[in-house]
């Protein structure tokens, strides 16, 4: 009987676990892929997708019969934060014609971590514009590199125009502590988030 | 399984680039569900109930997802692009080989519950 068979099958599978994803965006050579690493439970893993540059979109090829395709790769981890609960994180993307792919990544996704490098701080605008268009909550960390300067959270702030609620922290994303504490002030500052607009929405507004 | 295997062709196929030569040209699932990244896939039967239009990249599917694993693991541990998985998948819910959980948010407003827990799972690492 199929019933019968399904029903001990059914019985024997492990519990599917909810699953929820944060971000890790920033410039080319930041250190995503190390924070991802350095918090998993296991190695980075690489999804790919493959497009043709008519989805990229950014030549009309209508008419065109030969397509290329391109190749647009994340790499992510994972944490099991208990049984029955998995956080995945992403790396975005670092092309800037892939958006349509942080689109899918920022769907659902709880907030973002924004890396920063001292030296290269033009190379986080692209991703902070696109998380404050989206209204997802993110946080800065500054990656601190051997041999780059250590500015003052302040100063980092003021060099990127944020919004003072936004939390910026100085950050080592090769060590597992650095990069957990990294992923708790985002989910703090999410839940704060979430707390305020509750209020203003109780307000009236 | 009762589908023909005519159930794992689509007429309506375009041009064909290489990846999708394992979809047959199918570029997105024929069922409403979109699987997202995160999506928590299982198998509900092993590969031996499979029809016989089943290739082995479903096959390959429903071994690795008798422990269940998001569709970007599916992706990543098969080395097989997500639109491709994703076909595939849409294939295996179609004839009930495997079940989906969607992931704990699906919009833009994330469940304080959920949050809470995530944090606190966060600090107990």
């Amino acid at each position: 009987m199929d019933s019968r068979r399904s029903d001990s099958y059914h019985s024997q599978r492990p519990a599917m676990p909810l699953a929820v994803k944060i971000l890790v965006a920033g410039g080319f050579g930041v250190g995503k892929t190390t924070l991802v690493g350095a918090v998993s439970e296991i190695r980075p893993l690489r999804t790919e997708e493959r497009l043709t540059d008519r989805s990229v979109g950014i030549d009309d090829t209508t008419g065109v019969e030969q397509k290329t395709t391109t190749t647009v790769a994340m790499d992510f981890g994972r944490i099991t934060l208990r049984d029955g609960l998995v956080l995945y994180l992403f790396g975005t993307p670092g092309q800037d014609r892939f958006w349509f792919m942080w689109d899918e990544l920022a769907l659902g996704a709880l907030g973002a971590v924004v890396l920063a490098d001292t030296r290269r701080l033009a190379d986080s605008f692209p991703s902070i514009d696109y998380f404050e268009r989206r209204g997802l909550p993110f946080i800065i960390g500054v990656n601190c590199f051997e041999g780059s300067f250590r500015y003052e959270s302040e100063e980092i702030r003021g060099a990127l125009d944020l919004d003072p609620d936004i939390p910026v922290i100085l950050c080592d994303v090769r060590q597992r502590e650095s990069g957990k504490q990294v992923l708790i002030t985002l989910v703090e500052h999410v839940l704060a988030v979430m707390a305020r607009r509750q209020r203003t929405v109780g307000a009236g507004y | 399984m009762t589908g023909s295997e005519s159930e794992w062709l689509d007429e309506e196929a375009g041009p064909v680039v290489r990846p999708y030569a394992l979809t047959r040209g199918r570029t997105r699932p024929q069922t409403r569900e979109g699987f997202d990244l995160i999506a928590i896939i299982a198998a509900a039967a092993t590969a031996s109930f499979a029809p016989p239009g089943a290739g082995p990249e479903h096959l390959a599917i429903l071994e690795l997802c008798v422990r269940p694993h998001s569709v970007a693991e599916i992706s990543a541990k098969l080395r097989l692009p997500l639109g491709v998985v994703r076909v595939l998948l849409g294939d295996l819910l179609d004839h009930g080989l495997i079940v989906v959980r969607k992931p704990a948010v699906t919009n833009q407003t994330p469940n304080e519950h959920v949050l809470k827990e995530v944090l606190h799972g966060l600090k107990a690492l």
